[in-house]
C-alpha cells in the first residue's frame, strides 16, 4: 500500500489535515472535500496498491446516470482492479466509494457485477440455470431453498441472452462466449440499477459480443448504469455513451465524442512517464523486505 | 527402562521381523499367516446384521461414511482436499490433551464430548497456524498446510507417548490413529450417527450457500454472505467427522473417506445434488461393506478394508462413470471423431459435384482422397460409417456416389462449413488461409440456433449473399 | 558421533541417548536435503503422499524376499514412491480430479493397503500403531549391523548410506535440479529433461523416507522433509545456503527434540515421564521454524516491523526538515510545541516523531530546545526535500494534469524516493521554473 499501513510514507499530509493556523504554512488545502454525490456511482479520490505495487492513483470518478459507460485502458492500467476496489474485494488505501451516495454494504442489491470469466471452475458440477439462480440468492436469504419465482425470473434471464435452451446444461459444456452470457444472466437476475462488468468481451465470439452489447444498450435504455473495462479500442466508441480513459489516473472522462481524442488516448496508452514510474519502483523497493 | 517395551518394535517391518521370530520360538504355525475364509454361517450372520456387535459397528460406519461424503464433496469442490488431511492431523494432540486433562480431573479420560472439543481447539490452532505462515512468510500453501499437519502430528505423538506413560485407562487412545471399529459400543455408533446426521443435515440446509461459496466465493463476498464464517463452518465439520472417526476408522484413514467418495461420485455426473447424494452413498456403502468384511475377517485392520472398499468404488468410477469416467470420454471422443470423419466425406464428395458439374455423381475413391488431408484409415472408416447410415452409395464399379438422403446432409454440412467461414473471415480479423481448419473444427459442433443467427448476421452484411446451391436432384 | 550442545551438558545422557541423537540427525539431513526441492517445487504435500505410500512397498518387499535387507527395502519403496508420483498424475490428468485430491486417494489408499500386508505378514502380533506412524528411534541404536568391519546401529548405516546418496547425486546434479526447479519448460528445452528429474526426486524422497521410517514413522518423516526447508528458506535466499541451512536445522533439531522428550513431561507436571523423541524432534523443529518466522534476518517478523519502522522514521525525519524550511520561508518561529502538534496532525506517532527529531538533533541538523532551529547542513537538506516536493507538484501538473488540489498528496509520497539524480531529472522534465504550482518558490540549490 502506498498510503496506509504502518509505514510513515503512508500518512495524509499535513498540508489537508492541519486547518487553519497553518494553511497559509503549506499553500493550498485540498478543496473537493466530502460532500456526498448522489451519483450511481462515486470515486472520490481512490489510491490502491497491489502487492507493493501502485496500481490506482488518486482516481475521482462520477457515473453519469442511465449510461453506458466503457472503461477504457491498457494492460495493467488496473480497470479491473477499480471494479473491485469498489466492490470491497480489494482493499484501498485511501478515498471513497459511494453507490448513490451510500457504501456499497448498504447498496448490494442495487449493484450487480460480472467478473471476468476465468474467476471460476468452469468444471463445477453445477447448471447454467443454477449458476444464474445465484444472482438471487441474495433476496432468498439464508436457508431457503430456490423457489419458483426465482427459478422463473433466473430463467427470464437466460432468456433474455439467448441461453434459455441451454439452461439445464452442465456450465462445461458450454462455449466461452455461452458461458460469458450466464454471467450477464446472472447479474441480470440480479435486478439491479447498477451493472459493473469485467471485460465480458474478453474470448468470447462475435455474435456473442454483439448479442452482450445489443444488451447492455437495452439495460442503458432503461435507465440503469452500466460500467464496462474494456480494453478494445476499436469497438469502443460504437458500443459505448461515456467513457471513462484509465491508466493509473483517471486521463479523460466524459462522453465518447469528446473524450476518446487523439491526444487524450496517446495520454492513455503512451507518453510513458519514466521519471513516475522510477519513483514507483523507488517506493515498492523501500517498502519491501530490508 | 524406556527400553524395556522396545523388544519387539522397530518399525513396521520391525515389528514384522520381531513377529517372525517370535514365531520361530512359539508354538504357532507359519501357516497361520493366511486370514481363515469365514463359515457361510458367518456371512449370513454378518449380513444380515443379526449380530448385535456387527449391527452397531456397520450402522455406526456408514453414518460416518454417508456424513464424511456430503463434507469431503464440498471441501473438493472448493480445491481444498488436502486441507482435511492437515486438519484432521492437527486434531491429535487436542485429543490427547484433552484426555491428559480429563484424566487429571479425575473424570472419565475417553469421554467423547471432551475430546471432540480438545480436537476441535487444536484443529482450529492448526488453521490459524496455517493462515499465518501464508500471510507472514512466503511460503506457500502446500508448505503450510505440511508444516502444520507434520509439527502438531509431533505433538499428538509426544502427548500421546505420556499418556502411554500415566496410564490411567489410556488403552485405546492409540487406536484413534488406526481406529478399532470392532470394539465399538452403541454409545459411539449413537454418538456417530447424532453428531454426523447434524453435519449432514446442516450442509443439507446451507447447500445453497456452500455452493456459491465453492463455485465464486468472490461473488459470494461481493454479494455479502460471509464467505469466512461459511469456510469456516466447513472447516469445523471437517474436524467434527474427523474425531467421530477416529474411533472407527483411525486418523489417517479417515483422510480417505474425506476424500475418495466425493472425487469418485464426481465422474457419474455433472450435478451437484447428485454428486452429493452419490458420495454420500459411496462412503455410506464403502463404510458398511467394509465393516461387514472386517466382521468376517477380524484380524484386518476394519479402517484399511473400508478405505480399500471405497479405493475400490473410486477405481471403478474412474474408469466407468457415465459422464467422466476414463471409458466414456474415450467412447465421446472416438463418436466425435467418427462424426467429423463422415462430414468431411460429405463435404468431400459435394465440393467434387460442384466442380464436375452434373456430369459426374459418383467418384473414385482416389478423386476423395485427393479431395483433403485424410488421417490414416480415416476414409475408409468414414465411408464405411456413411454407408451404413445411407448416406452414400456404391455403385457396381465401386465408385460412390451420395443418396438422396446423403445428398440432403452433405448439402446442409457445406452450408454450415461455409457460412463460418464467410463469418470469421468477415467478423473477427482472421486471415483468411487460416479459415478452413478453424471451420472444420467449429462447424461440427454449431447447433441449428446458431446457424441460424450466422445466417441473420450474414444476410445483414451481404443482403445477396448466396448459400451453397442445392444440388440439383436430377443429377444423380 | 554429532557434539552436543552444551544446554545438553546438564542432564545426564547415556551413550544409547547420544546415539539415539545421532540417528535423529542423520535421518533429518538426509530428509532435509530432498526436502527443500519439494518446497521449492511446491510438492511439499508429495512428502506426505509418498511417505505414507511406501508403505505397501515396504510390506511387499518383506514379503516376496522375507528379509529385511535394506537393498530390498530401499528399491521397494523407490518403486512405490515413483508409482505414487505416476498415479497421482495419472488420476489428474485422466480423471481430471484435482491434483490435491488425487494425491488423497493415492496414498490413503496405498496406505491402507500396506496396512493390510502388514497385518498378514505380522499375522501375530497385534500391530503396533506406534511402529509405522511414529518408528521407534529409542530401538534405534539397540540393533547393529557389521559393515566394513564397523559394528554401528543398523538405523545409523542405512540412514548414513541414503544421505551420501542424497549429498552425492544433489552435489552432482546441482544444476540441473536448480532449472528444473526454476523453470521446467526452460530446462527441458535445454536437454535437461524436468520429468527425469521430477522422478529423480521423487525416487530420493521415496528412498529417503523409507530410510527414516525406521526412525521416525511416516508422519514425523515429513516434519523432516519440509520444516527444515521451510526454515532454511527464512534465512536464505540462495539455493546453496538453503541446503546447507536445512541440514543444520535437522541436525540441531535432533538433540533438542530428544532432550525436550526426556524433560518435556516433567513441566507439565508429569514428573520421570518421558515421551517419543520423534514427537520431540517435530516439535524442536516447530519451535526452530516459528523461531525463525520471527526472528529471521531478513525475512522475519521483527525484522520487517524495524525495517518499516526504520522507514517511517525516516519520513517523518524529512516531513520534519520540511516542515521547519516552511516555517522559515513564512518567517514564523518554529516552537517546540507547535511542531509536535502539526506533526502529531499528520498522523505520525509520537515515538516515530519522537525518533526522527532525536535523530536530526543527533545528526547536528537540527538545534535548539524550545524552539527549533534548522542549522546550515539541515537547511540544505531540507531545501532538497521541498524542492522535490515542488518539482513533483509541478511534474506532475504538466504531465498528468492532476487538478490543484490532488498535486500535494501524490508528491508528498514522491519525495521521500527521490534520489539527487532523479531531481536532476525533474529538473530537465519541467523546464527548472521558478514557482511551483500553488505559486511558492522551488528553492534552489545553492550551487
Amino acid at each position: 500500500m502506498i498510503r496506509n499501513g504502518p509505514s510513515g510514507q503512508s500518512r495524509v499530509s499535513a498540508e489537508v489535515t492541519v486547518r487553519a493556523p497553518m494553511e497559509s504554512v503549506h499553500g493550498p488545502v485540498a478543496t473537493g472535500e466530502e460532500h456526498p454525490s448522489s451519483a450511481p456511482l462515486s470515486i472520490h479520490d481512490v489510491t490502491v496498491a497491489y502487492h507493493r505495487k501502485p496500481v490506482l492513483w488518486d482516481v475521482d470518478y462520477d457515473a453519469p446516470e442511465g449510461k453506458l459507460i466503457g472503461v477504457i485502458g491498457p494492460n495493467g492500467a488496473g480497470k479491473s482492479t477499480l471494479l473491485k476496489v469498489a466492490l470491497d474485494l480489494t482493499p484501498k488505501a485511501s478515498g471513497q466509494i459511494t453507490f448513490y451516495g451510500q457504501p456499497y454494504r448498504k447498496q448490494r442489491r442495487i449493484v450487480a457485477y460480472v467478473p471476468q470469466r476465468e474467476s471460476v471452475d468452469w468444471d463445477f458440477p453445477i447448471s447454467a440455470l443454477e449458476v444464474v439462480a445465484m444472482g438471487r440468492y441474495g433476496r432468498i436469504g439464508w436457508f431457503r431453498r430456490v423457489g419458483r419465482k426465482h427459478r422463473e425470473a433466473a430463467l427470464a434471464a437466460l432468456d433474455r441472452v439467448g441461453m434459455a435452451d441451454y439452461a439445464h446444461r452442465q456450465i462445461s459444456q458450454l462455449s466461452g462466449g455461452q458461458q460469458q452470457r450466464v454471467f450477464l444472466a446472472r447479474a441480470l437476475a440480479q435486478d439491479a440499477r447498477i451493472y459493473l462488468m469485467d471485460e465480458p468481451f474478453a474470448g468470447v465470439d462475435a455474435a456473442t459480443e454483439s448479442a452482450i452489447v445489443a444488451l447492455l444498450q437495452q439495460l442503458s435504455a432503461a435507465g440503469r448504469t452500466v460500467l464496462v473495462v474494456h480494453h478494445d479500442l476499436q469497438s469502443a466508441a460504437q458500443y459505448f455513451d461515456h467513457v471513462m480513459l484509465l491508466n493509473m489516473r483517471v486521463v479523460a472522462a466524459g462522453p465518447v465524442e469528446t473524450t476518446l481524442t487523439e491526444q487524450n488516448l496517446r495520454a492513455t496508452y503512451g507518453g510513458r512517464l519514466t521519471l513516475l514510474e522510477e519513483a514507483a519502483h523507488a517506493m515498492a523497493q523501500s517498502r519491501r523486505e530490508p | 527402562m524406556r527400553f524395556a517395551r522396545l523388544a519387539p518394535a522397530l518399525i513396521a517391518i520391525g515389528c514384522v521381523v520381531a513377529t517372525a521370530a517370535a514365531d520361530a520360538t512359539g508354538p504357532r504355525s507359519i501357516t497361520d499367516v493366511r486370514v481363515q475364509l469365514p463359515s457361510l454361517d458367518q456371512v449370513i450372520r454378518v449380513l444380515s446384521l443379526r449380530d448385535y456387535n456387527t449391527a452397531v459397528v456397520v450402522i455406526g460406519v456408514t453414518c460416518l461414511g454417508i456424513a464424511s461424503g456430503l463434507i469431503g464433496s464440498f471441501m473438493l469442490l472448493r480445491k481444498r482436499a488436502l486441507l482435511g488431511d492437515a486438519l484432521s492431523h492437527a486434531t491429535l494432540p487436542g485429543v490427547g490433551i484433552a484426555f491428559l486433562v480429563m484424566t487429571a480431573f479425575g473424570a472419565e479420560g475417553k469421554w467423547l464430548p471432551g475430546l471432540l472439543i480438545g480436537g476441535a481447539i487444536s484443529g482450529g490452532l492448526g488453521v490459524l497456524g496455517i493462515l499465518a505462515i501464508t500471510k507472514l512468510t512466503r511460503l506457500t500453501e502446500d508448505a503450510a498446510l505440511g508444516i502444520v499437519l507434520s509439527v502438531f502430528f509431533g505433538i499428538g505423538v509426544a502427548v500421546l507417548g505420556v499418556v502411554q506413560k500415566v496410564g490411567g485407562n489410556a488403552a485405546g487412545l492409540e487406536s484413534f490413529i488406526y481406529g478399532k471399529t470392532a470394539s465399538m459400543l452403541f454409545s459411539d455408533a449413537a454418538t456417530i450417527a447424532i453428531a454426523g446426521g447434524a453435519i449432514a443435515m446442516i450442509c443439507i440446509a446451507l447447500i445453497k450457500e456452500l455452493t456459491l461459496l465453492c463455485f465464486d466465493s468472490a461473488f459470494a463476498a461481493s454479494q455479502g454472505w460471509p464467505t469466512l464464517l461459511l469456510d469456516t463452518l466447513l472447516m469445523v465439520f471437517v474436524v467434527g467427522v474427523t474425531i467421530i472417526g477416529l474411533q472407527a476408522v483411525g486418523l489417517i484413514l479417515m483422510i480417505a473417506l474425506l476424500i475418495i467418495p466425493a472425487a469418485a461420485a464426481r465422474f457419474w455426473t455433472e450435478r451437484l445434488t447428485v454428486m452429493l447424494i452419490g458420495a454420500a452413498v459411496i462412503g455410506g456403502v464403502s463404510g458398511a461393506i467394509g465393516a461387514a468384511i472386517s466382521a468376517l475377517a477380524p484380524r484386518l485392520p476394519a479402517g484399511a478394508i473400508i478405505v480399500l472398499v471405497a479405493g475400490a468404488a473410486f477405481l471403478f468410477s474412474m474408469i466407468c462413470g457415465p459422464t467422466r469416467g476414463v471409458i466414456a470420454r474415450a467412447w465421446r471422443l472416438i463418436r466425435l471423431q467418427r462424426r467429423i470423419g463422415r462430414q468431411h466425406l460429405l463435404r468431400a464428395m459435394y465440393e467434387l459435384s460442384e466442380e464436375a458439374g452434373a456430369n459426374a455423381a459418383s467418384f473414385t475413391t482416389e478423386q476423395i482422397h485427393g479431395q483433403r488431408y485424410w488421417a490414416h484409415g480415416e476414409l475408409r472408416a468414414a465411408i464405411r460409417a456413411a454407408r451404413r447410415a445411407g448416406e452414400i452409395d456404391m455403385a457396381d464399379d465401386s465408385r460412390l456416389r451420395l443418396s438422396p438422403r446423403g445428398r440432403e446432409a452433405a448439402w446442409r454440412v457445406t452450408r454450415n462449413h461455409r457460412l463460418w467461414e464467410l463469418f470469421m473471415v468477415t467478423h473477427a480479423d482472421i486471415a483468411p488461409s487460416h479459415v478452413d481448419r478453424d471451420a472444420d473444427a467449429v462447424e461440427h459442433v454449431l447447433d441449428p440456433a446458431m446457424v441460424r443467427e450466422l445466417e441473420a448476421a450474414l444476410s445483414e452484411q451481404y443482403p445477396d449473399l448466396r448459400f451453397p446451391p442445392k444440388l440439383d436432384a436430377g443429377i444423380a | 558421533m554429532p557434539t552436543m550442545p552444551a544446554i545438553l551438558a546438564t542432564t545426564t545422557w547415556t551413550s544409547l541417548d547420544v546415539w539415539i541423537v545421532a540417528i535423529g540427525a542423520i535421518s533429518g539431513v538426509a530428509c532435509a536435503l530432498p526436502g527443500v526441492f519439494l518446497l521449492l517445487r511446491r510438492m511439499s504435500m508429495m512428502g506426505d503422499a509418498i511417505s505414507h505410500a511406501v508403505l505397501p512397498g515396504l510390506a511387499l518387499a518383506f514379503l516376496l524376499t522375507n528379509t529385511r535387507d535394506p537393498y530390498v527395502m530401499l528399491t521397494g519403496a523407490a518403486i512405490v514412491g515413483v508409482l505414487t508420483a505416476v498415479f497421482t498424475q495419472w488420476i489428474h490428468s485422466a480423471g481430471r480430479v484435482d491434483e490435491g485430491a488425487s494425491m488423497g486417494v493415492v496414498f490413503t489408499v496405498l496406505f491402507a493397503l500396506g496396512l493390510i500386508l502388514i497385518v498378514q505378514a505380522a499375522n501375530h502380533v497385534d500391530l503396533d500403531p506406534g511402529c509405522v506412524l511414529y518408528g521407534d528411534i529409542e530401538a534405534g541404536p539397540l540393533e547393529t549391523l557389521r559393515f566394513a568391519g564397523l559394528a554401528l546401529p543398523r538405523s545409523v548405516w542405512i540412514n548414513g548410506g541414503v544421505l551420501v546418496i542424497n549429498a552425492a547425486i544433489i552435489f552432482a546434479l546441482y544444476k540441473e535440479f536448480r532449472i528444473s526447479t526454476f523453470d521446467p519448460t526452460l530446462s527441458t528445452t535445454l536437454g535437461i529433461n524436468a520429468t527425469f528429474m521430477r522422478y529423480l526426486l521423487m525416487t530420493l524422497v521415496a528412498i529417503t523416507t523409507v530410510a527414516a521410517f525406521e526412525t521416525v514413522g511416516s508422519i514425523l518423516v515429513i516434519a523432516m522433509l519440509i520444516v527444515p526447508a521451510a526454515t532454511a528458506r527464512m534465512w536464505s535466499d540462495r539455493l546453496g545456503n538453503t541446503l546447507l541451512v536445512a541440514a543444520a536445522v535437522a541436525a540441531l533439531s535432533a538433540p533438542i527434540g530428544h532432550w525436550l522428550a526426556l524433560e518435556g513431561p516433567a513441566w507439565f507436571g508429569y514428573p520421570g515421564v518421558d515421551t517419543k523423541t520423534a514427537g520431540g524432534i517435530a516439535i524442536a523443529l516447530g519451535g526452530l521454524f516459528a523461531l525463525s518466522v520471527v526472528f529471521a534476518p531478513r525475512h522475519g517478523v521483527v525484522s520487517k516491523a524495524l525495517h518499516r519502522l526504520r522507514l517511517s522514521v525516516r519520513v517523518a525525519r524529512e516531513d520534519l526538515l520540511g516542515l521547519l524550511h516552511r516555517l522559515g520561508e513564512l518567517g514564523r518561529p518554529a516552537e517546540n510545541a507547535m511542531v509536535n502538534r502539526l506533526m502529531r496532525a499528520t498522523q505520525v506517532g509520537p515515538i516515530t516523531l519522537g525518533l526522527a527529531m532525536r535523530s536530526l538533533r543527533r545528526e547536528g541538523l537540527v538545534t535548539g530546545r524550545g524552539r527549533v532551529q534548522l542549522s546550515q547542513r539541515g537547511a540544505e537538506a531540507a531545501r532538497d526535500i521541498v524542492r522535490s516536493h515542488r518539482l513533483w507538484e509541478t511534474y506532475l501538473e504538466q504531465h498528468l494534469a492532476l487538478p490543484a488540489d490532488h498535486l500535494h498528496h501524490a508528491a508528498e509520497l514522491l519525495e521521500h524516493v527521490t534520489s539527487p539524480e532523479m531531481r536532476e531529472g525533474l529538473e530537465r522534465e519541467t523546464g527548472q521554473p521558478e514557482l511551483d504550482p500553488h505559486g511558492k518558490p522551488i528553492p534552489r540549490s545553492p550551487d
